[in-house]
């Protein structure tokens, strides 16, 4: 039932076995609930017409009275408890999905004031890899995603995967999802968070496994090295500015962690967490001043002149 | 016989006079004139919070529109919350107690006029604090449930959340202090006659509504008083690395915060319970049921509060009984609902805006009823929590569950209040406009959530498709908007030109039309006796009065507990400033502890000594021995 509502962020098009299970427990409580609500308007619009046609109230509480009250509450009792045994069972199915496999992937995400970071970590330091804003997972098998904050309490909502968990700081909290077709599925910071919690959000890339470990194998490889020299002045230029105090770049000396990897930055679809595609021109903006942008986004306006910023720029987009 | 009735009456005016002039209106203690000034107040903050509201929703009319910047719009949307639940919709309905529950029980004032009078400056200048502090640009921004840390000294600077917390700590009390007041009042002052059987089921919506406050409120002055403490002198009861619990704060605060949806939806219960007997000229069928269903809910409130956390990841089982507890509570209101319609088919029904304003409450609160179910599922709520599909939810609960009732009680009781009918004629065009236009607000809402809008996002994107959704909700406000202006312009008209109501408008059953409209200062000449469950229905033509209570003091009768047997009389006092100034002294400490931890200090010394003068003893005669 979408009813040709629009669907990138949207419960109704589930697209993994968590959120199908869901819409269906929902449609389940949609039926039982429209048919109450009919019933009792129905009701009470019959009470209403026999009411005023009456001259004299009936006083007393009449035997037939009392039965249709008690009736109406075992009914209502009935579909109560026919309801909760169905939501426990859905429950219990959701929650006990993907667990139990010991060859399970795990994705680390962990939310920031106000962009997200994605670790696929491994077993082996070098290989784990880091990225912003995406969270790249093969089709066809249950994902661990453990979910940790750095700041204040996130919460993670892929509507067409599943639905949402807290990411609350001491705590790891853990959520299972699967898609089922590759596809990109838009997903958003839900629980409050700041000035910024309208634009934290992602991208759930869902591959085939080959295509995915394609991905995966080209993210574990360091940066691309510049090709040219403006990209070797723009490199300069990244590890001379205040950048490197909040980035990191694999293969260079910048390893900070407080903002996004930039190591594959210009293989990601979205900058500033979903705010902006990810091109020549929105790159420059955001580089040049975030806050313009994303007012009171943490990363400070930049001193550049505009060769400097170009220079900048083309090594940001070698990063692939 | 009617010259003697004469003295009574000149003694009484003289012994109950209110407090007059400009100074009066701070010594005022009389039960009647405070629940009024709860009640203007209230609606004052309603229509702040309403303009807040609007502009909100111009913001979000269409995406990306710049009408407010996410820091206003992060405020407006902290204080709209903060305001329609402490600054409006508990006082309010504590307002509409204040002023009926001593009226309808047959007694003269309240159990503690002066305790009375504090506590409604107490709300006041809470209210005050945080309107001073939000138009100077420091409102509170972290919503108005302020979660942690989010809320702590790290990541709000400032002063916004410290007035939040400090907001809360003043209005919690009043309403603590309403709440002694109703059940004391309800239990010891009740004419002789109304044994607890027959005490009319707005009463006993308010002595359940009581109780949850005394049960719930201390919970969020904790929390919020451990907040401030973390802001203001660095404890850690709420920072994780120092081994405090952000989770302890969100416990903590819905243990309150569930309860609190009840509290300001069992006096609306009361509400249509009055309104339904008197447009359907029989009682409520099923008295001890109904009576049954409302402490049932009041416990049953207390039960539910983890569903507002079934996102934080507690263990499935637990959870499991959360469901069963918030599914459950839906039967004793499904019950009360059934009741009402049983009422109405064997009453003879007539129609009047009160009435109207019920039905839209069958019709609309069913609906947050059933959303609500929803709601209680734990799957479906990991998708639907915080979207737009619970913003939708909790105002068919609240404004449809206890506003609508509430018009319809201001409509009902507004003859009592000002002696003079509204206009019904503009008062239908005002309900079909707030009707349309609040469905048209919030039922697509519903839908937005489903298609995945968060709540408090100050704007969206427009490839999310949420645009014609929002702007329909928009459009809304207009006619709503118009709907409550023209409800207030129909009361400002008809205090001054509606039609006599005479002390009984309605032919209503409950007491308090039993006296002049509006009542005089001291209520009842004679205290009134009770023969039924109806008292002026099942009175006898000669029905007896209380008589021999002295007419040179302000004296009550107090009664026995459970039958309601007079057992002694109690002496209440007049018109003082003291509550004034203990109120006065007391926002002083915890403003001023915002600023300067020391004033918590010289505050409470200050409070104590203007706790001194209130219960300074009286230089009087000792009565003579009889």
């Amino acid at each position: 039932m979408t009813l040709g509502l629009p669907g990138i962020q949207s419960t109704l098009h589930p697209a993994g076995p968590q959120a199908q299970r869901i819409l269906d427990l929902f449609d389940v409580f949609l039926i039982v609930t429209t048919v109450v609500f009919v019933i009792v308007v129905v009701l009470t619009v019959a009470a209403v017409v026999k009411g005023r046609r009456r001259r004299e109230a009936i006083g007393e509480d009449t035997r037939g009275m009392k039965l249709a009250v008690g009736t109406g509450a075992v009914l209502t009792i009935a579909a109560l408890i026919t309801l909760l045994v169905t939501s426990v069972a859905t429950g219990r199915a959701v929650g006990t999905f993907g667990g139990g496999n010991p060859d399970q992937m795990e994705i680390v995400v962990t939310g920031h004031q106000w962009w997200w970071e994605v670790t696929y970590p491994d077993p082996q330091a070098s290989n784990t890899v880091r990225t912003a804003n995406e969270i790249h997972i093969p089709t066809g098998q249950p994902i661990l995603l453990r979910l940790a904050t750095r700041d204040v309490i996130h919460s993670l909502w892929i509507p067409r995967l599943h639905g949402k968990r807290d990411l609350i700081p001491g705590r790891i909290n853990k959520i299972y999802i699967q898609a089922d077709a590759p596809g990109v599925f838009r997903a958003q910071c839900a629980e409050f968070c700041g000035l910024q919690h309208a634009h934290m959000s992602l991208v759930v890339i869902a591959q085939t496994p080959g295509d995915f470990m394609q991905w995966k194998i080209h993210q574990q490889a360091p940066a691309n090295d510049p090709a040219t020299p403006q990209q070797a002045h723009g490199r300069e230029l990244f590890l001379d500015l205040p950048c490197i105090n909040c980035h990191a770049v694999t293969g260079t000396d910048a390893y900070a962690t407080l903002g996004p990897d930039l190591t594959h930055v210009a293989s990601r679809k979205t900058l500033a967490a979903g705010t902006l595609i990810n091109n020549h021109g929105n790159l420059a903006g955001w580089v040049s001043n975030a806050a313009a942008i994303k007012p009171g986004a943490q990363m400070p306006p930049i001193p550049m002149n505009g060769p400097e910023l170009q220079d900048l720029l083309a090594y940001l987009e070698n990063l692939k | 016989m009617t010259e003697e009735r004469g003295q009574t009456e000149a003694a009484m005016e003289a012994t109950w006079a209110p407090a007059r002039g400009f100074l009066g209106w701070f010594t005022e203690v009389d039960h009647k004139r405070i629940g009024l000034r709860y009640i203007v107040t209230a609606l004052c903050f309603f229509t702040l919070g309403g303009i807040e509201a609007a502009i909100m929703r111009l913001q979000l009319a269409g995406p990306e529109r710049h009408v407010v910047g996410p820091d206003f719009y992060n405020q407006l949307f902290t204080v709209h919350g903060s305001t329609m639940m402490f600054l409006f919709a508990v006082p309010v309905m504590e307002g509409i107690a204040i002023y009926l529950v001593p009226l309808m029980v047959g007694t003269r004032n309240v159990a503690f006029p002066k305790l009375n009078a504090f506590g409604y400056f107490i709300y006041l200048f809470g209210g005050l604090f945080l309107y001073t502090m939000f138009f100077c640009g420091a409102g509170p921004d972290a919503g108005w449930f302020a979660y942690t840390p989010l809320s702590g000294p790290q990541f709000s600077p400032g002063k916004r959340i410290d007035t939040w917390s400090q907001m809360i700590t003043y209005t919690e009390l009043s309403a603590l202090v309403v709440s002694v007041e109703i059940t004391v009042t309800a239990f010891k002052q009740r004419a002789p006659g109304m044994s607890l059987n027959r005490v009319p089921l707005f009463v006993w919506s308010m002595v359940v509504t009581s109780f949850m406050i005394m049960f719930a409120m201390p919970a969020v002055m904790v929390d919020s008083g451990y907040l401030a403490l973390d802001r203001l002198v660095a404890t850690h009861f709420f920072n994780r690395p120092e081994g405090g619990d952000p989770i302890f704060y969100q416990h903590l605060f819905w243990f309150f915060g569930h309860p609190e949806v009840y509290i300001i939806f069992i006096p609306a219960l009361g509400f249509i319970s009055s309104i339904v007997t008197a447009f359907t000229k029989r009682k409520v069928f099923g008295y001890s049921v109904m009576v049954a269903s409302l402490v049932f809910t009041g416990f049953m409130g207390f039960g539910l509060w983890v569903h507002h956390m079934f996102a934080t990841g507690l263990p499935q089982l637990g959870q499991s009984f959360f469901t069963a507890a918030s599914m459950m509570i839906s039967i004793p209101t499904g019950v009360q609902i059934f009741c009402w319609i049983g009422t109405i088919w064997h009453g003879r029904l007539t129609i009047r805006t009160p009435m109207l304003y019920v039905l839209a409450f069958f019709f609309d609160f069913l609906i947050g009823g059933l959303t609500g179910v929803m709601l209680a599922s734990v799957p479906i709520n990991w998708q639907v929590h915080d979207t737009y599909f619970v913003v939708a939810h909790f105002h068919y609960v609240l404004i449809a569950g206890a506003v609508f009732p509430l018009f319809g009680a201001l409509h009902f009781w507004f003859p009592k209040w000002t002696g003079r009918m509204y206009g019904e004629g503009l008062s239908r065009v005002a309900f079909w406009l707030v009707f349309i236009g609040f469905n048209l607000v919030f039922f697509p809402m519903h839908i937005l959530g489903m298609i995945g809008m968060p709540r408090r996002v100050y704007t969206y994107q427009p490839q999310l498709g949420w645009g014609g959704l929002n702007q329909l909700a928009t459009l809304g406000v207009l006619p709503l908007a118009l709907g409550i202006l023209l409800m207030f312009v129909n009361f400002a008209l008809s205090r001054r030109r509606g039609a006599p109501a005479g002390p009984n408008p309605w032919d209503a059953d409950t007491l308090e039309w039993s006296v002049s409209s509006p009542p005089p200062p001291y209520n009842y000449l004679h205290v009134p006796t009770v023969a039924g469950g109806h008292a002026l229905w099942d009175a006898a033509p000669d029905q007896p009065v209380v008589v021999g209570m002295r007419t040179d003091h302000r004296e009550v009768l107090v009664t026995k507990a459970v039958d309601a047997e007079p057992s002694h009389r109690e002496e209440l006092p007049s018109p003082s400033i003291w509550p004034f100034l203990v109120a006065l002294t007391t926002g002083i400490t915890l403003c001023g502890a915002i600023f300067y931890a020391w004033w918590f200090t010289m505050g409470t010394v200050l409070t104590a000594f203007a706790l001194i003068g209130w219960f300074w003893p009286k230089r009087e005669p000792l009565p003579e021995a009889s």
